[in-house]
């Protein structure tokens, strides 16, 4: 399979490939489109999605000696991320402090795996990225590329402004050297995108436009968010990446919590957007004896083929080849005959992958409904 | 409520966000001060640094809470970075007003002199700026099921004044455009609301009009308070245009909302 080179014409009309693992044998397959989801769902389900908008992650600078780094920030430290709610941000307390990977010369356009190593650094090494400054800092045991990096003027108040300007100034958002092009920051957020949280886009969610999320509702689906700090999808260093993903910070609201609750206990059917969304419904539940409790909280939850969700029942997801953990997880959710016919069709059929690419619906009972032509409400 | 005594005195806005555009002089400015006054969590967005920052400054020194982004909103790549900044010092937004305008060179010049860019700059920063910075905050608004949307038109978008053509044009779009938000935000928690402040004391006002009589104009504080007025009340209906006369004292104060 290839991966999307470009955005689609249109963000909300892409191939989509239904798997029903309720389906009798043979049945449980069928190609359609984005555009066609709200006759998936059925009345009473609930469509649960990332509402974390996209950081610019990647930023390109150098060090003291000025040889050059490219820092990509993976994860946060510290409490930047509890804005909101109490009178006094946390913003003012809290150093703004990140987890980030390093990266050698040049740019995303050498694929990752081919970059040349970042200079080799050592604790409380001084990167500059324009008027940016930050401290490295407590090298992981992982990879010596793994570090900390703490922005200069953290935990002043008056500041906050100040760094979170130069972090939206200097940074960029992550690039793939599969892509033709390329991102600006608005073309790698969803539509709903609210908390900067994500590193990488959650990009499950990128067809999904206003017109299928409020038909879906008319069609008496209900929606609910989280937030969820989506971590880098690859490195190119092998130690990290097979680590990954990292623990991640997430945040579910009460009515969230509420809404999943309400859904399962009237037979309705929890679809995720995105396996960041299962990491934090999944996680959290496992965290409380797998019931979804309301809060704040980190998850290092992996998704295997052995894993049985709690929660969620569906997942919607970009399209993945058949050896890409992302297409593993789905396992979680079908039996590897039926995903292995999945993966031939969407092979056959050229599917495109990656963050711009095709997409996946694994549900049970998604096509069981009657074939519609029309929108019905219920 | 509140507008008996004159002042918003409760605190009506306490824990809600809220991001004006043009927030370092004028209506923008004054509007920052009732917001955060109102208990307001701010971020005023402005495309000088210095001017900002003084805005800002004063609020905090007056207790409140205030944050700047220096950014144009015409500026394409604008809207995505303002959001993400904005969610990032106070949580997502829950009222986005769209008060940043441009007249375009001063004098104002009669359309037959009136260079096509500066038309074009008129719209990009008036009409298409506000649209992509709703765009970006309007959808989360939506997700959460709830939030207000301002924008700050004028009588130019709907009288045909002399030399008044690109301000006008671009004014009259914006509310062509809040009117089809309003009806495709319907039943989504989500409101939008055209407002006419009136002639106000600005510096605005000043380029425009360079001999008016000040004593005759509104002041921006008072409209400003009208405007939290509206945002904190239920009784206005969503796509409402709203025309604010409350004169240099508010003492004949006169308010009509049309649909």
């Amino acid at each position: 399979m290839t991966p999307a080179r470009t955005y689609p014409e249109q963000r909300d009309d892409v191939r989509l490939l239904v798997i029903d693992p309720a389906a009798p044998d043979g049945t449980g397959l069928r190609e359609t489109r984005t555009p066609a989801l709200p006759d998936l769902l059925a009345p009473g389900d609930l469509l649960v999605v990332n509402d974390a908008a996209t950081l610019p992650a990647s930023l390109r600078g150098a060090d003291e000696n000025g040889r050059p780094v490219e820092v990509r920030l993976i994860a946060a430290r510290g409490g930047w991320r509890s804005e909101g709610g109490a009178s006094l941000s946390p913003l003012r307390s809290s150093p703004m402090r990140f987890a980030a990977v390093l990266f050698g010369a040049g740019d995303w356009h050498t694929r990752t795996e081919d970059r040349p190593p970042p200079p080799e650094l050592a604790d409380g090494a001084r990167l500059h990225f324009g008027a940016l400054r930050a401290t490295v800092g407590r090298h992981a045991t992982l990879s010596p590329r793994l570090v900390d990096l703490r922005f200069d003027g953290d935990g002043d108040a008056l500041d906050a402004d100040a760094l979170w300007s130069a972090l939206y100034k200097e940074g960029r958002p992550v690039q793939y050297a599969h892509l033709a092009h390329d991102l600006p920051l608005w073309a790698v957020q969803t539509v709903y995108a609210t908390r900067p949280w994500a590193f990488e886009m959650p990009s499950a969610g990128r067809p999904l436009s206003w017109e299928i999320l409020l038909a879906l509702r008319r069609r008496g689906v209900r929606w609910a968010s989280l937030t969820h700090a989506a971590g880098l999808s690859a490195t190119g260093d092998p130690a990290i990446d097979a680590a990954l993903p990292l623990p991640e910070a997430y945040e579910i609201p009460a009515a969230t919590a509420r809404a999943v609750a309400e859904t399962r206990a009237r037979g309705g059917r929890v679809v995720a957007v995105g396996t960041t969304v299962v990491r934090a419904l999944e996680g959290a539940a496992q965290q409380h004896g797998g019931v979804l409790r309301a809060g704040r909280g980190e998850t290092d939850l992996r998704i295997t083929p052995a894993f049985r969700p709690r929660v969620v029942d569906g997942i919607l997801s970009g399209a993945h080849a058949a050896h890409e953990s992302h297409f593993q997880l789905l396992a979680a959710f079908a039996g590897s005959d039926l995903l292995a016919a999945a993966a031939s069709h969407a092979e056959r059929a050229g599917f495109l992958t990656h963050e711009l690419g095709d997409s996946m619906l694994v549900l049970p009972g998604a096509l069981a409904l009657p074939h519609r032509t029309a929108t019905s409400a219920p | 409520m509140g507008s008996t005594t004159g002042r918003v005195s409760e605190r009506v806005l306490e824990g809600q966000t809220a991001l004006v555009t043009g927030g370092s002089q004028g209506l923008g400015r004054a509007l920052g001060g009732a917001l955060a006054a109102a208990g307001a969590r701010l971020v005023l967005v402005a495309r000088h640094f210095e001017p900002l920052a003084t805005a800002v400054a004063e609020i905090r020194a007056a207790g409140g809470e205030a944050h700047a982004i220096v950014a144009d909103v015409a500026d394409k790549d604008a809207a995505a970075v303002i959001a993400g900044q904005a969610a990032a010092l106070v949580g997502p937004i829950d009222l986005l007003v769209n008060n940043a305008s441009t007249l375009g060179p001063v004098p104002l010049r009669l359309l037959l002199d009136t260079d096509c860019e500066d038309l074009e700059r008129a719209l990009a920063v008036n009409l298409v700026g506000a649209f992509r910075l709703t765009k970006a905050l309007a959808g989360p608004m939506v997700l959460r099921g709830a939030g207000t949307i301002v924008n700050v038109t004028s009588d130019a978008a709907t009288e045909a004044y002399e030399r008044w053509g690109a301000y006008g044009a671009s004014k009259a779009a914006l509310e062509q455009l809040g009117r089809v938000w309003a009806a495709e935000l319907a039943g989504t928690g989500v409101r939008l609301f055209t407002v006419d402040p009136g002639e106000m004391d600005t510096r605005m006002h000043a380029d425009a009009i360079p001999d008016a009589n000040r004593a005759e104009l509104s002041d921006p504080a008072r409209v400003a308070e009208r405007i939290v007025a509206l945002v904190a009340g239920g009784d206005t209906a969503s796509g409402a245009r709203v025309a604010i006369r409350v004169g240099p004292s508010g003492a004949n104060a006169a308010e009509a909302a049309t649909r």
